[in-house]
């Protein structure tokens, strides 16, 4: 018995849970950018799906800056904080989180017209 | 009525092409079958035939042409080379079946090198396109017709043939109007007509954008990229399975995911 014992390698359990970083590949976590109308021409883009540790209004302060418009971070009961930005933004938001590397480009997806 | 004729035309367009332009075919032929009979023989020759058939060509065609013919030039010298580029070639140009057609009609005409494999795979095709072109299998016998799109008032749109989209793709209005829905991030619903009503304006491309991803989601199979397939609901999920090569695989639920409030807050609030 003891000598199946000294065979198993200690160092890598591959029966181990696959967690952090592996995971995020395979369960695609998207960055939903939807646009939404107002009245008249108006309209409002959300961004949803952000990762937890990313503060969300330094991320906000950037967006207003860069993009010269106002938003907030809404707290949506089911989905968690939610940005919401004035105008159509979405080309924008999503060159911007790529660009910041916030969020890898296949896992934005855009909606919306 | 109008736009769905030109869209058919467009969509038959490809079909026709490989027997229409049997003058130009036939030119261009002569001319490319002298250039690779010589190949075999001399260089000095072929320079000349070359500059010759150059000069027919710009009568013939034009620029198109032209551009063409340097890079004959250039891989002349180099036969295996030449067959090569002619092939990939083929395959750039696979949307103007004129330019594919003119070049010559295989490669190894003339000499006894070995058949490469992708001038085969080309002879198949062509053959088959020839013979019985529903079988080549590379047109898109799908036609969508343009979404017809009314504004009723200033704040609604109106879908006129969504029926007949959803039944050109086999899919529930059910479906896909929570699809639109959810992607428009609005409100809607079907009228007495069987049209759909969406509050807010759209225009028919917004519309298009988004039948098209649809399409591309939950109707294309993935396998074999026929739209022939069965949406199908399995406990709780839903199911794509395709009627031409048996492959499935489990589509994502719809969510509308965050609509933000839009419009005047009641003085009560939620």
């Amino acid at each position: 018995m003891s000598e199946f014992d000294t065979n198993i390698p200690t160092t890598f359990d591959p029966f181990a849970e696959a967690n952090a970083e592996d995971s995020g590949a395979g369960t695609k976590e998207y960055v939903h950018v939807r646009v939404q109308q107002r009245n008249g021409r108006k309209s409002l883009t959300t961004v949803q799906g952000l990762k937890k540790e990313y503060s969300y209004s330094k991320i906000l302060k950037d967006l207003k800056k860069e993009f010269c418009c106002n938003g907030t971070v809404v707290e949506d009961p089911e989905l968690g904080q939610v940005i919401q930005l004035q105008g159509d933004q979405r080309k924008n938001v999503s060159t911007f989180l790529v660009q910041a590397r916030i969020v890898k480009k296949e896992n934005i997806k855009i909606h919306g017209f | 009525m109008a736009d769905e004729a030109q869209i058919d035309v467009k969509e038959e367009v490809p079909d026709i092409a490989p027997f229409d332009p049997t003058k130009k075919k036939k030119k261009k032929k002569t001319t490319v079958v002298d250039l690779d009979d010589d190949s075999v023989d001399k260089l000095a020759e072929k320079t000349e035939n070359l500059s010759v058939s150059e000069g027919f060509d710009s009568t013939l065609a034009g620029a198109k042409k032209k551009k063409k013919k340097p890079v004959d030039i250039s891989n002349l010298i180099d036969e295996s080379v030449d067959a090569k580029n002619e092939d990939l070639d083929d395959l750039a140009e696979e949307d103007d079946q004129d330019a594919v057609s003119l070049q010559p009609r295989y490669p190894w005409e003339g000499s006894d090198r070995d058949y490469q494999y992708e001038e085969l795979l080309g002879r198949v095709f062509n053959i088959l396109r020839e013979n019985n072109p529903e079988l080549a299998g590379d047109r898109r016998r799908t036609v969508m017709r343009p979404p017809q799109v009314l504004r009723e008032g200033t704040k609604k749109t109106v879908f006129v043939n969504f029926m007949d989209l959803c039944k050109t793709m086999h899919r529930q209005p059910d479906h896909v109007m929570a699809f639109l829905l959810a992607e428009l991030g609005t409100s809607g619903s079907l009228d007495g007509q069987q049209r759909l009503v969406v509050k807010g304006r759209f225009a028919p491309k917004n519309f298009e954008g988004i039948l098209r991803r649809y399409v591309n989601e939950y109707v294309i199979c993935l396998g074999c990229k026929s739209p022939d397939t069965i949406l199908s609901k399995e406990n709780r999920l839903f199911f794509l399975r395709c009627e031409k090569c048996g492959s499935g695989r489990s589509v994502a639920q719809i969510k509308a995911g965050f609509v933000a409030r839009v419009g005047r807050r009641t003085a009560g609030g939620t």
